[in-house]
């Protein structure tokens, strides 16, 4: 705003905003995210220990767990309350699987209105496509590198 | 006959006072919840409004109301030369569909959160060069509209930071010119884009405050007034840190505002809303103003105010492809005569 260098204005500015800026209360979602994670881990162990029970052994529970968590995740997302929860536990419902089936069902609903195709279909991997794309090429790589050391 | 309306750089000075005729509200449902629900004409709960569309409930809350504003004038559409409007949507369907319906002539304005008095200037502008009698000025925002097109779909569960705003659900009609009496506009400083080099989309307030500052200040120098001609200064939408650094900034440079200054972002919402700094969007300045200010204006609770609505003139493309906010901050003077 004055005819100073207009870097150096903008430089002071940062560090006027820096010093104002409200902080996220960091113990206080650090405490929430590790509750609530760890009860949706919780839950996810339940439903391993009863399709255990059923007579399937530990790799064998693992599919339909996830399956299962995956169902509850987009049920919650349907229903309006996974977003709640969300702005409550942060990373702790972001992290587990379940928050990775609202990253696909939530642009899923909010794209229908345009169609099938070019909304749902197209935007429904929006938020979890990067997720997918790293995923998958950081396995790539993982699996090159455990190969190579296993020669 | 020629001497200049514009005064020092930025401002024009109205050869006759133009009166503010009437104003339509219309807000969603936790606007209505919130301290100025009462001044407000229509409270949707719904934030369909019984459409099929988000984007299309945003362009009936338009419509809305313009119709209210149009019932309490008595004015029919022949009566009205132009209509002023604009919204945060791409290609503006907000407003260009709701002017579909509205059989005057229009034009479109994009000034991001600062179209509302972008428009109220223009209609000023429009009004005293003789070019019109009456000139219909709106402005809308929606909260789903704004976070599926500029942030992440509704239903995603992320935490939001204490610096984000939340955006206004709500529209206003405003109708100046000719055959009112009641509270005036008196002169407008136009804005220049003002951009500090914040580029997080998480908080507008910071990267807005120069801009408003800039304005505020020109407005100051233009026109020989100091903050305490005014009654109230409002700028659009800063939220509670925008206003603190805006304010700071502003006594830095001689000026005063500790007693007269507010944000109707922070206005319009309680800090327990869950909206972290406060509101935001085209409809936050319009519907408070057009609603609380307004009335506060006809019933002698204010003499002066004068409106500073501060847009961020950022895309999706720009800030993925990691460039500042630009922003911009357009002032209207409304005074009672």
């Amino acid at each position: 705003m004055s005819a100073q260098d207009p870097n150096l204005d903008k430089k002071l500015y940062y560090w006027r905003v820096q010093q104002k800026k409200p902080k996220p209360p960091v113990l206080r979602n650090t405490l929430l995210a590790f509750i609530v994670g760890g009860l949706i881990c919780v839950l996810g162990q339940a439903v391993m220990a009863f399709f255990q029970s059923l007579g399937m052994t530990a790799k064998e529970a693992a599919g339909p767990t996830a399956s299962v968590m995956v169902f509850l995740g987009a049920f919650f997302t349907g229903l309006g309350w996974y977003d709640e929860l969300g702005k409550f536990a942060g990373a702790g419902s972001v992290i587990p699987i379940t928050g990775f089936a609202n990253s696909i069902v939530s642009p899923a609903i909010d794209f229908k209105r345009e169609g099938f195709v070019l909304g749902l279909g197209a935007r429904m991997f929006s938020v979890a496509g990067p997720v997918l794309v790293y995923g998958t090429v950081t396995a790539v790589v993982v699996g090159i590198v455990y190969w190579i050391t296993k020669l | 006959m020629t001497r200049s309306k514009k005064v020092g750089r930025q401002t024009f000075m109205f050869s006759r006072p133009l009166p503010i005729i009437s104003t339509g509200t219309v807000v969603g449902k936790k606007e209505g919840e919130g301290p100025l629900g009462e001044y407000f004409d229509q409270v949707v709960t719904d934030p369909l409004f019984g459409e099929k569309s988000w984007e299309k409930a945003e362009s009936k809350m338009v419509r809305t109301a313009i119709q209210l504003a149009m019932q309490k004038s008595n004015l029919a559409y022949g009566d009205l030369d132009f209509m002023f409007g604009g919204d945060l949507l791409n290609q503006i369907i907000a407003s260009n569909f709701a002017a579909r319906d509205v059989p005057v002539p229009f034009y479109g304005l994009f000034g991001a959160c600062s179209t509302y008095t972008e428009a109220l200037s223009l209609a000023g502008i429009t009004l005293d060069g003789g070019f019109a009698a009456r000139v219909l000025v709106t402005a809308s925002s929606h909260y789903q509209t704004a976070e599926r097109q500029y942030r992440f779909p509704a239903e995603l569960g992320v935490q939001r930071k204490p610096t984000a705003q939340w955006t206004v659900t709500g529209a206003a009609a405003t109708i100046v010119g000719e055959g009112g009496s009641g509270p005036a506009l008196t002169c407008t400083t136009v804005g220049k884009v003002v951009d500090m080099g914040i580029k997080d989309i998480n908080d507008m307030g910071s990267a807005m405050a120069p801009a408003a500052v800039a304005t505020i200040k020109q407005h100051f120098e233009d026109t020989g007034r100091g903050p305490d001609y005014y009654d109230v200064i409002a700028t659009g939408d800063l939220g509670s840190l925008g206003k603190v650094l805006a304010q700071e900034m502003l006594a830095e440079a001689g000026y005063d505002l500790s007693k007269n200054f507010t944000d109707c972002g922070v206005l319009i919402f309680r800090p327990d809303q869950d909206v972290h700094s406060g509101g935001s969007g085209c409809g936050c300045s319009a519907t408070v103003f057009a609603g609380y200010f307004y009335r506060g204006l006809l019933s002698g609770q204010y003499g002066k105010v004068l409106l500073v609505s501060t847009g961020a003139l950022l895309s999706p493309t720009s800030y993925q492809q990691g460039e500042s906010i630009p922003c911009i901050a357009h002032a209207v003077a409304v005074e009672r005569v």
